[in-house]
């Protein structure tokens, strides 16, 4: 009911340049790295393998006709139901043709995904950052260590399983005369509310439900 | 004391070994390491900066980072995309209304929504003066860590004058929440521009004096030029953006190649100087000022009537006359602020020219009332990770210098 139907027109947000054939351009260019090509809201998003990624990259860049020099982020984003449940983004800037490129490849807690920092500098923090945050390791990042979490932190915040409101807490101990890490103690139950409408699409299992599925 | 040096001959190595105790078998001269921060009044903010010093010379410089680290992303995915939107102001809080900007920017272009012209305008004028808000602290802060004390002193008369409009407009100093999907949250109060025009009037001359104060002054520039100089390419490699890109000659504003909001209409210049140093990038700065001014005076004149927000009511809640007094109007009113809006699946990636550079949000939504993920790109990350870079074969003294240049908030450099 409440979902707004994107229409074009005159618009907020930033214009930039357009390639009208860009998907086949990176259709010729790449070749079988590519795994899918998703335009939408006019951007173009590129799924690679992830054994290809570093050729993928130095083509995008070097590219004459792309030119897509600058490493912009990397981040994650954790889709738990999936097999390969992480997806590493990568954002690409061209300034000469200024053009943005989504490129994404996927991978789950044990593959590491090739690292770009020969490529760019730039990506080893934002390595360091999604290897943090998601656990996802890169292979030959020079200096893959923690980077926004404490020293000695354990676990990957970021990911889906795991609490908003984490494992431990922080509180500085008059009796050791330092601060202390404690299992987190809650004054209140942990509340996330949907607000979702319940006449929408959600489904209410009732007891005894199951069995008219069983038959 | 004998003169141990032959005379008119320059020091070597083998020099200075003989003055130093004989060392025992197998030991040798280490570098020392020390903490920069993370509680130093010129680090802005808590950064720990472990450095390897050979004398007072930088080896090694490695930024540690996260003091800060509130989880912002991950607070966003519980929180609906209004509710997420106070989280932004507290990313960079010297420029608030910029970090807004960004995100109800991904919200609009996600969900196709139409902004009416004025709300428009309103927003480009206070992301201009967020940019001076911004400029000012820096420019005075960087002056004050190489010792002038007076700019700061100045210019933050001005600001607070600044931060009086943004109490006008949305009742807080700093955290707005004022920009809002589909427009912003409140229209101008009466006598708001009369007293914006009033102050761009004035504050040109307050900027002019203090530049004269510092931009030809003997010690500023022997701290500033030459120091932590990056060229072109290597400004690019390292993912800089903004008016540090900007001061090592790459003329790239999104302002002017990916505009947004109105700043298609606006006229003004992108400044651009070809030094790289620290000089270069607080004059940058203090240009754009000047070029932020002119923004401001020609949304002032050519500030269209009309609503301040969508009439979209799945997206912008109507006024609070309207709903206590029509059954629709309040069903939205209490749709909206409970339930939230719903913003169509996909994903987008939207930057905008914050004051410290390309400040980018990733979105990705699922087609609920709240955020898949929300990834922020932060300015000062890809600036702080060239400090090794930057440093390195500096003195220790000019640490605080390029720091103060690359206009670190750790409010956005951690999130």
């Amino acid at each position: 009911m409440n979902a707004i139907t994107p229409e074009l027109g005159r618009h907020s947000w930033p214009v930039m340049g357009t390639m009208p054939d860009l998907g086949e351009q990176l259709r010729s260019l790449l070749g079988d790295a590519i795994v899918e090509i998703v335009e939408h809201a006019h951007e173009t998003g590129v799924t690679v393998k992830r054994e290809a990624l570093v050729a993928v990259m130095t083509t995008l860049r070097d590219d004459p006709d792309l030119r897509l020099n600058q490493l912009i982020d990397i981040c994650g984003v954790d889709y738990p139901d999936r097999a390969e449940r992480f997806d590493v983004v990568y954002q690409l800037l061209s300034m000469a043709k200024n053009l943005r490129l989504r490129v994404k490849v996927t991978t789950d807690h044990r593959m590491p995904v090739p690292s770009l920092t020969g490529l760019w500098p730039v990506a080893g923090w934002y390595e360091r950052e999604t290897w943090d945050c998601y656990g996802v390791l890169f292979d030959s990042n020079p200096d893959l260590r923690r980077i926004l979490t404490d020293y000695g932190f354990e676990g990957h915040p970021f990911r889906k399983d795991f609490p908003l409101t984490g494992h431990v807490e922080l509180r500085y101990s008059e009796e050791h005369k330092r601060v202390v890490y404690e299992p987190v103690k809650l004054a209140q139950d942990f509340r996330s509310f949907d607000f979702l409408s319940p006449w929408e699409g959600t489904d209410y299992m009732l007891p005894g439900d199951e069995k008219a599925e069983a038959k | 004391m004998a003169d141990l040096s032959p005379a008119g001959a320059a020091w070597t190595a083998e020099d200075t070994q003989d003055l130093l105790p004989p060392l025992k078998d197998g030991n040798s001269i280490q570098n020392y390491m020390i903490n920069f921060g993370p509680q130093h009044p010129a680090a802005h903010g808590v950064l720990r900066l472990v450095m390897e010093l050979d004398g007072e010379i930088i080896e090694r410089c490695d930024p540690h980072i996260g003091l800060l680290h509130r989880g912002t992303e991950k607070l966003c995915e519980y929180k609906t995309y209004l509710q997420a939107l106070p989280y932004m102001d507290r990313l960079d809080y010297v420029s608030p209304m910029c970090m807004e900007h960004s995100y109800v920017l991904a919200i609009e272009k996600l969900g196709g929504i139409e902004v009416p012209l004025r709300a428009k305008y309103i927003r480009t004028m206070f992301a201009e003066i967020t940019r001076i808000l911004n400029h000012i602290l820096n420019t005075t802060t960087h002056a004050m860590d190489v010792g002038a004390m007076t700019p700061i002193l100045w210019l933050f008369e001005e600001r607070e004058k600044l931060m009086e409009f943004y109490e006008r407009v949305s009742g807080a100093r700093f955290h707005a929440a004022y920009f809002r999907p589909g427009g912003v949250h409140q229209d101008l109060p009466d006598g708001l521009l009369g007293d914006i025009k009033d102050w761009c009037d004035g504050y040109l001359k307050v900027l002019d004096e203090m530049q004269s104060l510092v931009a030809d002054n003997r010690i500023f520039k022997q701290r500033n030029v030459d120091i932590g100089v990056i060229s072109r390419d290597d400004a690019i490699a390292w993912g800089f953006t903004g008016p540090c890109i900007r001061a090592s000659g790459v003329p790239w504003d999104l302002r002017k190649s990916q505009p947004y909001d109105v700043y298609d209409r606006m006229d003004f210049n992108v400044i651009v100087s070809n030094d790289g140093d620290c000089y270069a990038r607080f004059m940058v700065r203090m240009d754009e000022m000047r070029e932020s001014l002119k923004i401001i005076r020609q949304c002032l004149a050519e500030m269209p009537a009309g609503r301040h927000a969508t009439l979209d009511r799945k997206v912008s809640p109507p006024s609070r006359g309207e709903m206590k007094r029509s059954m629709e109007a309040l069903i939205h009113h209490f749709k909206l602020y409970t339930e939230g809006m719903h913003v169509p699946a996909g994903e987008v990636y939207v930057a905008t020219e914050s004051p410290k550079g390309e400040f980018g949000i990733f979105m990705v939504a699922d087609g609920t009332n709240k955020p898949w993920r929300v990834h922020v790109r932060a300015t000062g990350m890809a600036h702080l990770q060239a400090m090794d870079f930057l440093c390195k074969g500096h003195m220790l003294a000019d640490a605080p210098a390029i720091l103060g240049s690359l206009d670190i908030v750790f409010g956005e450099v951690d999130r």
